[in-house]
């Protein structure tokens, strides 16, 4: 029998109960006569603080707290991918379907679809000796995955029956095991893990292969390494969401875990609707059946908000414990960390930075630190990288969630307002931006792009600074005065903004670019420095240059060359060289 | 059945203590009399066993802790909707004030709502012609959409919005039912008369509510009225099948009220004072915009809010960014230059525009020419910055060009008279006409397909 407890008073999503109830730290329990889901956050010995899920109104003093043993956990099975959840892991179809098109309260529904029948192919046999993490079944679960079912982390034994190929639900019985101390159990497809405990793994690896996004200026300039972390901080309207979406749409990880954490109804309609019509490249299948998305909008309950960050993560553990590179978005951490503060505020504990909760910096490190390239339990390769929007109060970087994001994560890249307002998109700037992952990275890109790819994403590192110095003097004394050199130092930088950095999201070919396009594109532009170099130093204007229209013929390059005819970079050389030859002729 | 409760343990501000009550629930509405014959509504805000919390939403004058009755009511705040709600006003928290009685319908609905299931939401994609170029052309306004108006105190927002109303009302598809949703939160008398004018004049009251708190009504009362005004326009829009167009103005009195109701509660303070949960509280507001699937009507809202100070970063803006699709600035600069309406283009932006605009909806060229204008105005900021440092005489040919450009763009595009009511045709037109006057290599943000045809068009 589970332990009760009566309510004492209400506080917003705060509820507490009086007496020792003997409920434990983190426990799921049911709240009144709604059995709303809620969380043992606090216990002394005359009081109980729990948060709860849904929204509290209509809860009177006296109703019943009914534990259920177990802290909050999701559960994982096949079924969790091509599929859309709140912050705890219901699905919001299945609540549709009881409640219409609002979120009615305690609405009971199970995570994921019991009923169905999976084709199993078994992988294990009897009197095979397993444990945490050894692959029992395989399901394929969406046309893009194959779902493989694993022994719980915390089991061990020997199998004493397996079920034969077949079709199964997610509650059958597929195998038995007999633990050491010779109780035997019956495995399903299904396990429940706890939200707020990292799944465990044998090993770290360093990071040593990018996650390729196809956006050109994170991929060549601030690349994210498979298992790493990267914040997406930038005021409203700069494009963190875009950013996260296009990510999310071209990325080449296997998985992706969408968690639209405190932000609009819409953007999630969204998504569900272009992911479903989309086609992810590499594999020809929709996008959807790779995806698995969790809404706990602006307007749902704030304390399923700070859950959703947890659930995700813990989904996102899953598929890498089977092997798979999966990426997370999370949209945004800034919502999560004021659901933080809205919750702290309601407990009237002691605030720190602008009313956040001294612990906001662990809690953050705690989440950022789930991410990584491991070597799992079963011995398979797999990674989490977590991709986190940031949303500053006022864009300004220096609030408490930006620089504590900043502390933990190894990549940023900073959305810029003057660089929209221009609809510069997307809208990083290379300035603020940085990437500690180059170092770790180098040696992929000089086997599997080019040997002088670092030297080139230097160089134009090297264009893109001495143009904003070059800037400081310009905004004082106008470019007229600018010596030869240095006005193709702006010339050139132009065309990397514009003809390299900037790109269109909603173009055919431009929205994702491969990786050797990239390279081409990059040493195409150098190519032109160089020669357009060589021309200023023979005393060449550059007014005389720029009436060729050879530059903007390079910025067109992004649209002109289709993603699958990278030969025709050959012809920009030749009109490179083409364009050298004019110029010297008619000056010489 | 119902107790009442005679006598208070505690008043303070807004708030009141009750003790001893049984069966109270947390958001409940209770009925208040004082002296036996005032009558005030209250809500439950903090919930114990035996001690109950209440906000008053009239305001706690004359009140003794002796003279006051309390009956729980078992409920939380409703109102009663019937379709019969258009053309009539209302206070603050939905009882009638025009003298016309009591709404008559035995449809009562909860005024908190609830948050829309996403998997339920339509995605929007029709633009509301609104017949502002700048508005049109840069930010289009898509039906279902929430777009604020970032204002500042002594600007033309309520001409603006005023002048949308009418001019959106008189949409090409007129025979879809359309109605407008007014709510006004601590504005000053003459506001409220200014919209009521102007919606007379438009030929719209008979399909206009009016929701009034006043400037000098009770300040609790003030965290109703959008609950109550968006819960008339759910009623509406999704199950009377119109369209509703909600207007809220002004957002940041909602959140002065809610920060000083937060603090009598003694509640801890995050920025500027405002509590935590402001950004949730706006959030409930802002979200309950939009369509739902298989359902005919919609919710647009337009917020108005005025910045402090006119920062764009101050809190109520600030997180009513990050929830509205989008928000249309509007600049005390161009103001004074007599620029009408005076919306500043940079900063303004619509989410939902890239996909309501285009071959089907507008015309082909919009997003691109949109992209242009932007990027092309962008430079003129940069050319002025220049010219002000070393003087217009020494600027380089072409950013003479874009200073021609930028004033040709802010006189003839965003600016237009209050009675202009431009076709899409027309916006897009101008903004080619205005781009013609800078070089064709200028034109870095449209494809060259598009230029071959427009560009030249009329050269």
């Amino acid at each position: 029998m589970n332990k009760t407890g009566k309510i004492y008073g209400i506080n917003g999503p705060v509820v507490y109960l009086k007496g020792n109830t003997e409920f434990k730290m983190a426990e799921m329990v049911y709240v009144g006569k709604d059995r709303l889901v809620g969380e043992v956050i606090g216990l002394t010995k005359d009081r109980t603080t729990i948060q709860v899920y849904e929204e509290t109104t209509g809860i009177k003093p006296g109703e019943l707290v009914e534990g259920t043993g177990a802290p909050i956990s999701v559960t994982l099975a096949p079924g969790i991918l091509n599929n859309i959840f709140d912050g705890i892991e219901r699905p919001l179809s299945e609540i549709a379907k009881e409640g219409g098109a609002y979120i009615n309260r305690g609405t009971e529904v199970d995570s994921l679809d019991m009923e169905k029948r999976w084709e199993a192919h078994m992988t294990a046999e009897a009197g095979m000796r397993v444990s945490g993490g050894t692959i029992i079944c395989e399901v394929q679960e969406t046309s893009a995955i194959v779902h493989k079912v694993m022994l719980p982390p915390d089991l061990a034994g020997t199998l004493t029956k397996v079920m034969p190929d077949g079709a199964y639900t997610i509650r059958d019985t597929i195998a038995v095991l007999q633990k050491d101390d010779g109780t035997e159990q019956a495995l399903t497809m299904m396990q429940k893990w706890p939200i707020r405990v990292p799944r465990p793994s044998s090993k770290r690896y360093p990071a040593s292969k990018p996650l390729v996004t196809g956006q050109r200026i994170l991929d060549t300039l601030f690349p994210i390494a498979k298992g790493g972390t990267a914040a997406v901080p930038g005021g409203f309207g700069t494009g963190k969401t875009m950013t996260q979406h296009q990510i999310a749409k071209w990325s080449d990880a296997d998985i992706i875990i969408y968690i639209g954490c405190g932000e609009r109804g819409n953007e999630m309609t969204q998504v569900l609707e272009e992911f479903s019509e989309l086609v992810d490249p590499r594999s020809g299948n929709p996008l959807m059946d790779r995806t698995a998305l969790i809404a706990n909008t602006s307007n749902m309950p704030v304390a399923a908000r700070e859950a959703s960050i947890y659930t995700g993560i813990t989904l996102a553990e899953y598929y890498r414990d089977m092997g798979y590179d999966v990426a997370i978005m999370a949209d945004s951490t800034s919502r999560w960390a004021e659901a933080l503060r809205e919750l702290s505020g309601r407990l009237e504990e002691m605030p720190a930075e602008e009313g956040f909760p001294a612990y906001l910096a662990s809690r953050l490190s705690a989440f950022y630190e789930r991410a990584g390239l491991m070597m799992n339990l079963n011995g398979t390769e797999g990674s989490v990288s977590i991709i986190g929007a940031v949303s500053p109060q006022g864009g300004d970087f220096s609030e408490p969630v930006t620089q504590n994001t900043k502390r933990f994560v190894r990549c940023f890249w900073g959305l810029d307002k003057s660089l929209a307002y221009a609809r510069h998109f997307p809208a990083i700037h290379w300035l603020t931006s940085y990437s500690e992952y180059i170092s770790d990275l180098a040696p992929w890109y000089r086997d599997h792009v080019a040997k002088d790819f670092m030297d080139c994403r230097n160089r134009m590192m090297v264009i893109l600074n001495q143009e904003s110095s070059l800037m400081e003097i310009v905004k004082l004394i106008g470019s007229d005065v600018l010596p030869d050199d240095q006005k193709l130092v702006l010339e050139i930088a132009r065309v990397v903004r514009l003809g390299f950095l900037q790109q269109n999201a909603f173009h055919p070919d431009d929205t994702c670019v491969p990786m050797e396009k990239q390279m081409k594109m990059m040493q195409t532009i150098l190519y032109l420095y160089d020669k357009a170099k060589a021309l200023v130093a023979q005393g060449m204007p550059m007014s005389v240059l720029k009436s060729e229209n050879i530059f903007e013929r390079v910025i067109a390059i992004k649209y002109d060359v289709p993603n699958n005819q990278l030969e025709d970079f050959e012809g920009y050389r030749e009109e490179i060289d083409a364009f050298y030859d004019r110029v010297l002729e008619k000056n010489a | 059945m119902a107790i009442e409760y005679l006598g208070l343990s505690e008043i303070n501000g807004p708030l009141i203590a009750l003790e001893g009550v049984q069966d109270a629930s947390y958001e409940e509405i209770v009925e208040l009399t004082i002296d036996g014959t005032k009558r005030e509504l209250g809500r439950i805000v903090e919930c114990y066993e035996d001690k109950a919390v209440i906000q008053v939403f009239g305001g706690t004058d004359n009140m003794s802790l002796h003279n006051t009755h309390t009956k729980l009511t078992g409920h939380p705040m409703e109102i009663a909707l019937s379709p019969e709600i258009l053309g009539r006003t209302f206070n603050g928290i939905g009882q009638p004030i025009d003298g016309l009685g009591e709404v008559v319908s035995h449809i009562h609905r909860n005024v908190n709502g609830q948050p829309l299931n996403p998997v339920m939401r339509e995605y929007p994609r029709n633009y509301i012609r609104t017949g502002f170029s700048a508005i049109d052309g840069l930010t289009t306004l898509i039906r279902g959409q929430k777009l604020p108006i970032f204002s500042g105190n002594g600007l033309p927002h309520d001409q603006l919005a005023a002048q949308l109303v009418r001019q959106a009302s008189l949409g090409e598809d007129s025979e879809e039912e359309f109605a407008v949703i007014f709510a006004a939160m601590g504005v000053k008398h003459d506001v409220a008369e200014f919209f009521r004018r102007a919606f007379e004049e438009s030929g719209v009251s008979e399909h206009v509510t009016m929701f009034l708190n006043l400037a000098n009504d009770p300040v609790v009362e003030r965290l109703i009225t959008p609950k109550v005004a968006l819960t008339a326009a759910e009623y509406l829009a999704f199950e009377c099948g119109m369209h509703i167009l909600v207007i809220l103005t002004d957002m940041t009195s909602f959140a002065e009220a809610m920060r000083e109701v937060s603090s009598s509660k003694g509640e801890i303070p995050s920025r500027k004072g405002y509590p935590g949960y402001l950004y949730s509280e706006l959030a409930a507001l802002y979200e309950r915009a939009g369509i739902v699937q298989g359902v005919n009507g919609s919710v647009t809202q337009i917020p108005i809010l005025t910045m402090p100070n006119d920062d764009i970063t101050h809190p109520i803006p600030d997180l009513t960014g990050y929830i509205t699709e989008g928000q249309i600035v509007l600049d005390r600069a161009l103001h004074g230059q007599g620029v009408y309406p005076p919306i500043s283009v940079l900063p303004s932006l619509s989410r939902l525009m890239k996909d309501g605009i285009g071959e089907g909806y507008t015309r082909g060229d919009h997003q691109a020419l949109a992209n242009q204008l932007f990027s092309s105005y962008a430079k003129v900021g940069d050319a002025r910055a220049l010219a002000s440092v070393i003087g217009e005489d020494e600027l380089s040919p072409i950013d003479k060009q874009y200073l021609l450009f930028g004033k040709a763009f802010e006189e003839r595009f965003v600016g237009q008279g209050a009675d202009d009511n431009r076709s899409i045709q027309e916006t897009l037109d101008i903004g080619w006409e205005l781009l013609r006057m800078l070089p064709r290599e200028e034109l870095d943000r449209i494809d060259t397909k598009i230029l071959d045809v427009y560009y030249k068009a009329e050269q």
